[in-house]
């Protein structure tokens, strides 16, 4: 069981949890991940691991679905039933020159811990981090402290620059020499943001997010192509060279289980009890 | 049989007290018994059935237990016919003695009944990390703990028993029996770290820091046939069919969070014990389940038992026939296969299955799932420093299990590729018994 130190919620369906978990807090390095199972009954999530403090881990997450909206119950105190990583391999860290982090929504949890490594690589970092509204910015405050410069954008205009984080990217690599661009959030968005790099040819990392199960590469169910290869990302990435990477089949294998997910959220909100399938010897 | 398919209660029921008494008697108690010989951990067979003959039910599961701490699991996954019962003089004649069911029927009355440990040697103060929790790390484990070494077992997932638990469902192997064994194991006072990943959570540097180190991280690498189509939505690898379900509970979604594809039509390839599981699991989720093995139906790798199951059970098997293409827009719609010829018989004295030209045509489906194999996950093993692998991806190890690397040994799956329980734990146990030399002379 693994004990929650701190929870607290940042914005709109957007929360940050601290839990006690040293094996992981201990040897987490930027890129890398853990999966969470809530409880008994519960399925394996992979969270995108945000900071580590001691013996604890930081994730931040939206509530989308039944598992991140359960686990948005959960308060200082209350234990989560599994925690295990850090898991996948580590962002490929070196002194670039000047690099820049870009994180997308909740993506942004991802880009403190990079840009921090990055910066400690001796290279000049830029952060860019961009919501829909300035309402759904976090880490604000963390980005700002840890990065040479910051850029905020919002689509609608309600802080920073109005627009995407691609349009501000486009303008740095027009004026600067960027050694490396590290993109975190939707896969729609790191599609589209990791386009504008193509024609400066400069090194782009996107960090990939399909369905996972064990997160140890005995599945294959977060199998993704790169460069024409299947791989496993659990392992051998999350992350991976933005350019060579088959976004369409990701976001295809994100929706395949989009029916059950719906179900599985109506459960949850209409149903405390169940009907007795066994499984769990009737404890609930 | 139709009552079977809806729930994934165990299909073999057992002996009852009457017929396992009267089969123990059937034994000749012969003077060489060539039965212990095909036993890969060596249980003095004629013993214990000779106690089970007398009805010493207790004296029955010590004699086995001093030879294997996992009873109730090998009595039931064993591939008896080609190892113990094999070599059955009695085979020769009529029916060998029914050794695994006799087995299974000690360990599940002493389960029952009240379990006595073996005894444990006094403390070595010498520490034994062994990763992984399936059968051969298990082994190990409990091998270790008698002789008295202090053994912690790291696991990556979040529960213990390797394949036991994720891989062999339910309906062959109840999870209760798992983890009632589990528990005797952990009795011996083995210490079992769950969630913990090896090399990730735990650095390589500390592994090392042990006295000696068992590598029993089996072959859970899923191969795919790498074709066209494989990505589409409703693809698996058995691996992660078999996880959903048996290790995640798949089968009581919503209850259980985790989903699994049901399908209407779902096809598996492959022919052995796992692509027998995937098909059985896919009948019990109400799909039809069409099974496409490359070789005929003679040929099938997987336990006679597990065929004739499946058939029973309405899986329809499509011999001498292989995937080519997985059809579809977004998810499967069908599996395009080809007709195989058997040619001459090749090295491992099996027909070559060769495509016939033109011969493809199309099997509707929504779900596919391939279990044509699975190799050593390479994660750890490339951790560690000097730790060599053969061409494919295999430990390379010597008859006592030690690996290229001092003090680092390494038996199972992760040494042989992907093989039975029972072998796992066969060379589980000497690589154990190696460790306690290995330690005692120090």
């Amino acid at each position: 069981m693994y004990q929650v130190e701190e929870a607290t919620q940042l914005s709109e369906n957007v929360y940050q949890i601290w839990v006690n978990a040293p094996q992981v807090a201990r040897h987490a390095r930027a890129g890398q991940f853990l999966i969470i199972r809530v409880d008994e009954t519960g399925e394996r999530i992979p969270l995108t691991i945000s900071a580590t403090k001691g013996d604890s881990v930081r994730v931040i997450y939206m509530a989308v679905g039944k598992t991140t909206e359960l686990l948005a119950t959960k308060k200082k105190g209350d234990v989560l039933a599994d925690i295990v990583g850090p898991l996948g391999t580590p962002s490929e860290i070196k002194n670039y020159g000047t690099v820049v982090v870009i994180g997308g929504g909740v993506g942004i949890a991802s880009t403190p811990i990079i840009a921090r490594e990055a910066k400690e690589a001796g290279n000049h970092v830029i952060g860019i981090i961009g919501a829909r509204n300035k309402d759904l910015l976090i880490l604000e405050d963390e980005m700002e402290e840890v990065c040479d410069e910051l850029f905020i954008t919002t689509d609608d205009g309600s802080k920073g620059v109005h627009g995407f984080a691609s349009t501000v990217l486009e303008d740095l690599l027009k004026e600067r020499t960027i050694g490396c661009v590290w993109i975190v959030g939707p896969a729609i968005m790191m599609k589209v943001t990791s386009r504008v790099t193509i024609p400066y040819k400069v090194k782009t990392f996107v960090s990939l997010n399909p369905i996972m199960v064990d997160g140890t590469g005995m599945c294959g169910s977060c199998r993704v192509t790169v460069g024409g290869e299947t791989k496993f990302a659990c392992v051998d990435g999350p992350e991976f060279d933005a350019h060579q990477v088959d976004f369409d089949s990701l976001m295809q294998r994100q929706r395949m289980y989009v029916d059950e997910e719906k179900e599985a959220r109506e459960h949850f909100h209409h149903h405390d009890h169940h009907g007795g399938c066994g499984c769990c010897g009737g404890k609930h | 049989m139709a009552e079977e398919m809806k729930d994934f209660k165990e299909v073999n029921k057992g002996l009852s007290e009457e017929n396992a008494v009267l089969e123990a008697l059937r034994c000749m108690n012969c003077v060489i018994p060539h039965c212990v010989k095909g036993c890969p951990v060596g249980i003095d067979i004629p013993a214990f059935i000779q106690k089970v003959a007398e009805k010493d039910f207790e004296g029955a599961a010590a004699v086995i237990k001093a030879d294997n701490m996992l009873p109730a699991i090998c009595g039931r996954v064993c591939p008896q016919e080609s190892q113990c019962e094999g070599e059955c003089i009695l085979a020769k004649k009529e029916k060998p003695v029914a050794i695994g069911a006799l087995e299974r029927y000690v360990a599940d009355r002493e389960r029952e009944h009240g379990t006595k440990l073996p005894a444990v040697a006094e403390p070595t103060g010498k520490r034994v990390a062994v990763v992984g929790s399936g059968p051969a790390g298990l082994t190990a484990a409990a091998e270790l703990a008698r002789f008295g070494h202090k053994v912690t077992v790291f696991e990556s997932l979040h529960e213990a028993g390797g394949v036991l638990t994720y891989g062999i469902p339910e309906f062959r192997l109840p999870k209760a029996i798992v983890k009632a064994e589990i528990e005797q194991v952990k009795a011996l006072g083995v210490e079992v770290r769950l969630n913990h990943l090896v090399g990730r959570s735990v650095p390589v540097e500390e592994l090392l820091g042990y006295d000696a180190v068992f590598l029993g991280t089996g072959a859970g690498l899923p191969y795919f046939m790498g074709m066209e189509g494989e990505n589409l939505n409703g693809v698996y690898s058995a691996n992660e069919f078999l996880t959903r379900v048996n290790l995640m509970h798949a089968n009581c979604f919503p209850e259980f969070d985790t989903p699994v594809k049901r399908g209407c039509k779902v096809v598996v390839v492959g022919g052995g014990n796992v692509a027998m599981d995937a098909a059985r699991v896919a009948r019990r989720l109400g799909a039809a389940v069409t099974l496409v093995y490359r070789r005929r139906e003679e040929d099938l790798p997987a336990r006679a038992v597990e065929v004739k199951n499946a058939h029973e059970e309405g899986v329809e098997f499509l011999c001498c026939a292989n995937p080519v293409r997985v059809v579809g827009e977004t998810a499967v719609e069908g599996v395009e296969c080809v007709r195989m010829e058997m040619c001459e018989v090749d090295a491992s004295g099996r027909p070559k299955p060769t495509c016939i030209e033109g011969s493809e045509f199309t099997l509707e489906a929504d779900v596919f799932i391939e279990a044509i194999g699975q190799g050593p996950n390479p994660l750890l093993v490339s951790m560690i420093p000097g730790l060599e692998r053969e061409r494919r991806g295999n430990l390379v190890v010597d008859e006592d299990g030690r690996t290229t690397v001092a003090r680092v040994y390494a038996a199972g799956d992760a040494a042989t590729g992907a093989a039975t329980v029972i072998w796992a734990m066969g060379s589980a146990k000497k690589a154990a018994a190696a460790i306690d030399k290995a330690l005692k002379e120090e």
